[in-house]
């Protein structure tokens, strides 16, 4: 079994920030996540297609790939056992070469489901500088305890 | 619950509530894509890298859920499809049956099910759940639609569903 550190239910309270995540993205980082979404749209590759048709200053950040980002920043504080439930995005300003994104969130609910696995609702953002480009609410599973692991719900039993 | 506006041709309404364009992905699930979106986000978590740690918490190696609406993105190109290749065809399709050619997401909501595993060959079916009354919007004349598409697994378990509320609208006409 793997020894890799894991968040607990109990460990876990409302209002509790998570430790943000700086990153310098690239065009590089929009093409990488495009590429591995396996969206085409020019918008998130072509610079002179981005500016001269979408009237973006640049290439940007896909949806998908501002999942992934959101996904990994909650999965590098939970450890590997949370598990994502829900997600909901809006998207209010893209996130383009240059710019230095911040991940952040907090936990806003906590609660326990009639088959008693353990959630925690999340406000989670992108931001750059003190523009918030991407909102989104979370929700997922803890470990009730160091023996639990909500990957073993299936069915009737995971109910995000 | 599934809202239909009351002026809607027969046609249409006989489209919402029922399962359009049943597709399977076009290959496999495979874990180089797996890899390439936690590279490319650098995810380093043990569940998607390290076999034994994906055995003994998920039965196995899974993808990430969020990548689930990567997996029915067609390829760009393929030997005898011809004419733009579009995902969410039942979204256009309604689009031009109600004379409304332009279109914005207002949001998009997904729930996760059952993990899709390397080996899985998915089926993802589109549903209209609601299309409103006409709206005088900032935008234009419209109505809000709602649409999910909701994946399956080889053995017909729930793997997700992907809800988007779109604003349809013609330009200018109030």
């Amino acid at each position: 079994m793997s020894t890799t550190r894991n968040l607990t239910f109990g460990e876990v309270g409302e209002g509790q920030e998570l430790p943000p995540l700086t990153y310098p993205v690239t065009a590089t980082t929009v093409v990488l996540g495009a590429i591995a979404s396996r969206d085409w749209r020019p918008m998130h590759h072509d610079r002179d297609f981005a500016i001269n048709r979408n009237g973006t200053k640049d290439i940007f950040i896909n949806t998908p790939t501002n999942a992934a980002w959101f996904q990994r920043f909650v999965t590098d504080w939970t450890g590997p056992k949370g598990r994502l439930g829900r997600m909901k995005f809006r998207m209010k300003v893209p996130v383009f070469p240059g710019d230095t994104m911040t991940l952040s969130g907090r936990v806003v609910r906590k609660s326990v489901d009639a088959t008693g696995c353990c959630w925690i609702d999340l406000d989670l953002a992108v931001s750059v500088g003190d523009r918030v480009n991407t909102e989104c609410q979370a929700r997922f599973a803890l470990p009730a305890s160091a023996d639990d692991n909500p990957w073993q719900r299936h069915g009737d039993r995971w109910q995000p | 619950m599934t809202e239909i506006a009351s002026d809607l041709p027969a046609v249409v309404r006989d489209l919402i509530g029922k399962p359009h364009y049943v597709e399977q992905t076009e290959f496999p699930i495979e874990v180089g894509y797996v890899y390439n979106m936690c590279a490319a986000v650098e995810d380093g978590n043990p569940l998607y890298w390290n076999p034994e740690v994906a055995r003994d918490l998920a039965g196995g190696q899974i993808a990430p859920p969020a990548m689930l609406s990567a997996w029915f993105k067609r390829h760009h190109w393929m030997p005898g499809a011809g004419g733009e290749r579009k995902p969410m065809q039942l979204y256009f399709d309604i689009k031009d049956m109600v004379g409304l050619p332009e279109g914005i997401v207002a949001s998009n909501e997904a729930s996760f099910g059952e993990p899709v595993r390397i080996g899985d060959v998915l089926t993802t079916s589109q549903y209209c759940r609601a299309l409103g009354e006409l709206k005088d919007t900032k935008l234009g004349r419209g109505r809000f639609c709602t649409m999910d598409v909701v994946t399956v697994n080889q053995r017909n378990e729930w793997c997700g569903t992907d809800t988007y509320n779109f604003l349809i609208y013609i330009k200018g006409v109030r």
